[in-house]
């Protein structure tokens, strides 16, 4: 029996007025993989977050997420969701237990069962002294952190993290890029990353190289090499994204 | 267990729009103060300019402060609207609107829950406003406290919903000065909250129709009726359709695959 891809993408094709934002995109991810999705600004990557998670419509094509036709079973493909946005989505005004009881509380939980989930997630991010704080008193990678947390509450099939480690210092995002490969393997997780830094890829992470809404490779770290015939993943990336600003 | 979500979803919503309200004490205290400045010093102004007769619901001569009351209750209700729509709109290009757009839960009872939450935090504004109208001695009908709660929330769902479709075709931030211009004056001013509709005929009759067929007039006769332990069917049925009017483009608005949301573009 085959296995569920736990996001399974197919022949997608956005526009903008006109202005293709992404070109017959197609790929498919398993649990427990960690795929990065690597390109530079402007490449397509957020339209594609919002199309998955459904912020936009996809006109043609096809998503699904563990095997759920997110325009037609969109409740049952969207509870399997986790997501981190590149901006901060989080209420600065409310505390860190706040923030997570609202995520709770859209996601159908009880009041125990949030209370559990919330302790178990701040745990793991060593936050859980800090869930009285109001977000406005923590620093940039603390709030990340918190993001992360709330993404997983629900327990989620597959995490989308865009660009999550932007603005942050170098050891928030190392913090951040080791939590997130440990969630793969441990919790058996699908991660869809967006990513502009080539140094957030492990060697056995997967890799979709998206350039100006098309994708220019894909595979693991080996054969997005041997497509590409560079040695470093570096190399491969400008290679495939030359002329390509930022 | 579907229902427990709705439900669970719904007073997670209600419960973060009441706590912001509450802790922001800046807001609470303008939402209070601009009503008030009306009523002790714009009424006490217009007292003696502005004769009234008697008019249903009122069955005697009454103060011009004690007319203003229901439209007041109105303005807070609006302005309450507004602000709903101005904090989506913030919410948006902040970004904090799309996790609740990616929960699990039909965009339209989200929409229909976020228009709920904003109506509680308006009608706790409404009995705080009649609190103190009372202290300054405009005290209708007990039971009329108890009667204006349905049709508090009647008027401050439809206004909520105007303010909700305002949000969907607002681009950015800086437009929203434009819905106080166009918006918000216009259908406060031309209405029944300031002066009754005979009032309004005697100078222009355009000026009359225009204020008949304002929603917002509706509501607040709606308001000042139920006030004085009255039902007003037709403000009723007027402001049940507009509600159900600008509801209906609302969800519009913010469907994915019909509304605004596609067209407002995107990052990288």
């Amino acid at each position: 029996m085959s296995q569920v891809n736990a996001l399974s993408i197919e022949d997608l094709s956005f526009s903008y007025s006109g202005n293709k934002a992404l070109d017959h995109v197609g790929f498919n991810i398993q649990s427990g993989e960690c795929t990065l999705l690597l390109g530079p600004n402007g490449a397509g990557k957020s339209t594609l977050f919002a199309l998955i998670t459904r912020l936009y419509d996809a006109r043609s094509g096809r998503i699904e997420l563990c095997g759920f036709d997110i325009k037609k079973q969109t409740g049952k493909a969207l509870a399997r969701l986790g997501v981190v946005f590149q901006q901060s989505t989080l209420d600065m005004d409310l505390t860190v237990m706040q923030n997570l009881g609202y995520h709770a509380a859209l996601h159908g939980m009880g009041h125990k069962l949030a209370k559990q989930r919330i302790q178990q997630e701040l745990e793991r991010l060593n936050m859980v002294d800090r869930r009285f704080e109001k977000i406005r008193q923590l620093n940039g990678g603390h709030r990340r952190r918190v993001e992360i947390a709330r993404a997983l509450l629900h327990k989620p099939s597959l995490l989308l993290l865009d660009e999550p480690t932007v603005g942050l210092d170098v050891p928030s995002r190392q913090d951040i890029v080791e939590h997130v490969h440990r969630l793969a393997k441990d919790e058996n997780m699908a991660v869809l990353w967006a990513s502009h830094l080539i140094d957030e890829i492990y060697p056995d992470d997967r890799l979709i190289i998206l350039h100006k809404g098309q994708i220019k490779a894909t595979g693991s770290v080996d054969e997005v090499l041997q497509q590409t015939g560079a040695t470093t993943i570096k190399d491969a990336f400008y290679a495939l994204t030359q002329g390509a600003q930022g | 267990m579907k229902i427990l979500h709705y439900w669970r979803a719904m007073w997670g919503i209600i419960w973060r729009e009441c706590w912001r309200f509450v802790t922001q004490r800046e807001r609470f205290v303008s939402a209070l103060v601009r009503p008030l400045v009306w009523l002790f010093i714009f009424a006490a102004g217009f007292r003696s300019a502005l004769g009234l007769a008697i008019s249903p619901p009122y069955e005697t001569y009454i103060l011009y402060e004690v007319y203003i009351v229901p439209g007041l209750c109105g303005m807070i209700q609006l302005f309450n609207g507004m602000q709903s729509s101005l904090s989506m709109v913030y919410d948006r290009e902040m970004g904090s609107m799309r996790i609740l757009l990616t929960c699990p839960l039909p965009r339209w009872f989200l929409l229909l829950s976020k228009l709920l939450a904003g109506t509680a935090v308006s009608i706790l504004q409404v009995y705080v406003f009649l609190g103190v109208a009372w202290c300054y001695d405009i005290r209708p009908p007990l039971q009329g406290y108890a009667w204006i709660l349905p049709a508090l929330i009647l008027s401050g769902l439809m206004l909520g919903a105007l303010g909700l479709l305002l949000s969907s075709l607002i681009k950015q931030l800086e437009n929203f000065a434009g819905v106080m211009n166009f918006v918000i004056f216009p259908m406060f001013f031309m209405s029944t909250a300031l002066y009754p509709l005979w009032k309004i005929k005697e100078s222009s009759a355009l000026l009359h129709h225009l204020a008949e067929y304002n929603p917002f007039s509706q509501a607040v006769e709606l308001i000042r009726f139920a006030l004085y332990g009255q039902f007003n069917q037709h403000a009723f049925i007027y402001t049940l359709a507009a509600f159900i009017v600008f509801m209906t483009l609302a969800i519009l608005g913010y469907n994915p695959s019909k509304g605004m949301m596609t067209r407002k573009g995107g990052g990288g």
